[in-house]
């Protein structure tokens, strides 16, 4: 009967709709028949479940082993150097769990212990300075949820439908709430003075790991709401996610949000560090690129029904859900589509939208058997509206990599089945 | 503590300190070591310890990155993006491959070693010639080919002025129809245990139904 647990899996997988029509007849043939899981006393009402010294740190029940991470090998040379994608297609909510939150590592996740953990802040400051990962938590602390997305996600996407499932096209993305330090406090304690006039200056952040993924921020930012963090969803950063301590840079592309952070440094210019001129720079149809497209604007992605999440329950009521955010503010409405974007519904929000941070939807509705075109269509609080990947590419082209936020279109089939799809 | 900021805490970093972590260098060359290499020794350096992944010519090898190559390509639909035909600034060059390069084996080249490599890299890229030796005096005589390839940010002129606008709600289309499909390409990674596992959990949903018919 496990196997009755993991449809969703089942049905990604099966090359036909015979499954799906096997469990509806299934299902049918139960109703006029006394249920066996009813009247027959189970396994579990009867002995002894697990004891409470089972497992001290637990992980997910088995029937939920297809909930991981995944990664596209042809897409990179090495796993190193690589991406893995958030099941965002079967989690709920907005906060991901820690051990299946995306991974984006230049050099692979390093082990860093808090002990060897070190922070220097240095450059136009009054006072150079090192931290250990002890000084860190003396200072006051802020809690605060954001998302972070890679500059990336979507981004095999820009030339047609490519990747077919919600968590390969959209799951380079994680939501926690995090605890850490702000990174003006940081700066006040080396001093500022030295660096005269704010407005032009800069602080260049780097990592302690080989790749060093270096980034120049302007000095307005570093001192608004970035988060020198050390706590995730209540625990330590996972170590490839940064362990002991990572920046995080509200509403802004993943990369600038540096892991294993091991120096601050208040300079006169941006640096032009490789992740800022090579990577993370945009090219438009003319061959010109764009530079410094720190924001990620808004958008959002139905996460079931969708390729990996198709509907197997036949006709009627159907949940559509979906997440939406914005590195722009909150998200103040979403707009679903079931025909590929004539006629907008306005979804449920389950909570006001939070600033930089994922916002979950619904649209409660009923499903009548025959094919959808559907759609999801964010909008902020500062009244941008996620546009198509036409409106997009007419801007563009199609040669960004970076920075696709365009509206999804997930093509529901009369067996439930969903596909990545590309729409007039 | 350093007892001048606000808590007092941490301590004051040592010139040493900074000397070993502060590496970055800058397009005006902040940062650079004096030091010089020649093509011909970035050529037998780049032969040893990059070749294997980036090719005897910086031409990349399998999916490895491209150093070289690429000249005019970037409005094409598929631009080659190289040190050469992309990169902006030499300085990036030199920073990324002193501080991160060889892959695996990071921060085990001296600063001649750089120099040379980084030389290399502009002869393989038709950029200089092959008696050319780089150093920190002539470094900022060296102007890459796409330095004026990049604009700031602009979307805030060229996209949201657009955008932000209240959309459309119903009859917004006359026709929609489908143009591309995911599973045409094949591309998406599936797994071979699970896919084993779901043709057992097909068999039993098929056959289910027929052992509890009454």
């Amino acid at each position: 009967m496990s196997d009755m647990l993991k449809p969703s899996r089942r049905a990604f997988l099966r090359g036909s709709a015979a499954a799906a029509a096997g469990l509806t007849a299934a299902g049918a043939a139960r109703a006029n028949v006394p249920d066996p899981l009813i009247t027959e006393v189970q396994d579990w009402a009867m002995s002894f479940g697990d004891g409470v010294d089972a497992s001290p740190y637990g992980l997910p029940i088995q029937y939920e082993s297809d909930v991981v991470r995944r990664n596209v090998e042809w897409l990179t040379a090495d796993t190193t150097s690589s991406i893995n994608f958030t099941p965002i297609h079967a989690l709920d909510g907005t906060i991901t769990p820690q051990g299946c939150a995306f991974e984006r590592h230049h050099s692979g996740a390093i082990e860093l212990r808090k002990e060897d953990y070190r922070l220097m802040i240095n450059g136009l400051v009054d006072t150079p300075l090192v931290f250990s990962y002890a000084d860190l938590e003396r200072f006051p602390r802020e809690n605060h949820v954001y998302f972070c997305e890679c500059a990336a996600n979507t981004g095999m996407e820009w030339a047609g439908a490519q990747l077919n499932g919600a968590q390969f096209t959209h799951g380079m993305i994680h939501n926690m709430e995090y605890t850490g330090v702000s990174l003006r406090t940081l700066l006040t304690e080396a001093g500022l003075e030295a660096a005269g006039d704010l407005s032009d200056k800069w602080v260049y952040v780097e990592g302690a790991d080989a790749s060093s993924n270096g980034r120049s921020i302007p000095m307005d930012k570093a001192l608004d709401d970035v988060l020198v963090a050390f706590k995730a969803n209540g625990e330590a950063l996972r170590k490839e996610h940064g362990y002991p301590v990572r920046l995080v840079v509200p509403g802004w592309e993943g990369n600038m949000w540096v892991k294993w952070i091991r120096r601050i440094e208040v300079t006169a210019n941006a640096v032009e560090s490789r992740e800022e001129t090579s990577k993370y720079t945009d090219t438009l149809e003319d061959g010109t690129s764009r530079k410094w497209t720190w924001v990620m604007d808004a958008k959002s992605v139905i996460t079931s029904p969708s390729p990996q999440a198709p509907i197997t329950h036949g006709s009627g009521p159907l949940v559509i859900t979906g997440l939406a955010w914005s590195g722009h503010g909150a998200i103040t409405r979403v707009d679903v589509s079931k025909d590929g974007g004539k006629t907008w519904e306005t979804a449920r929000l389950a909570k006001p939208g939070e600033k930089m941070a994922l916002t979950r939807f619904y649209l409660d509705t009923e499903w009548n058997g025959e094919d959808m075109l559907i759609q999801s269509r964010a909008m902020d609080e500062t009244g941008y509206v996620q546009p198509t990947k036409h409106q997009l590419r007419e801007v563009r082209g199609e040669n960004s990599i970076y920075h696709n936020n365009c509206i999804q279109t997930w093509h529901i089939m009369p067996n439930g089945e969903a596909e990545n799809v590309e729409v007039s | 503590g350093a007892g001048e900021g606000k808590f007092g805490l941490g301590r004051v970093a040592l010139p040493e300190e900074i000397a070993a972590w502060d590496v970055d260098v800058s397009p005006d060359g902040t940062g650079l070591p004096v030091g010089s290499g020649s093509v011909e020794d970035g050529e037998m350096l780049f032969s040893e310890g990059c070749a294997v992944c980036h090719g005897e010519f910086a031409e990349g090898v399998g999916n490895w990155p491209k150093l070289a190559g690429g000249e005019g390509t970037l409005a094409n639909d598929d631009p080659v993006k190289t040190v050469g035909s992309y990169w902006p600034h030499l300085s990036t060059a030199w920073d990324y491959v002193n501080r991160s390069m060889p892959y695996g084996n990071a921060q085990t080249l001296s600063d001649d070693d750089v120099y040379a490599i980084v030389a290399y890299i502009l002869y393989s890229n038709f950029l200089v010639e092959d008696d050319f030796v780089l150093s920190n005096e002539n470094f900022l005589e060296v102007e890459l080919p796409n330095a004026d390839g990049f604009i700031i940010d602009d979307r805030a002129e060229t996209e949201y002025t657009i955008w932000r606008t209240e959309p459309c709600m119903e009859n917004c289309k006359d026709s929609v129809e489908i143009t591309m499909r995911a599973t045409v390409l094949d591309v998406t990674p599936q797994e071979e245990a699970a896919a084993a596992q779901a043709a057992v959990a097909q068999t039993a949903a098929v056959t289910e139904p027929v052992a509890e018919a009454p």
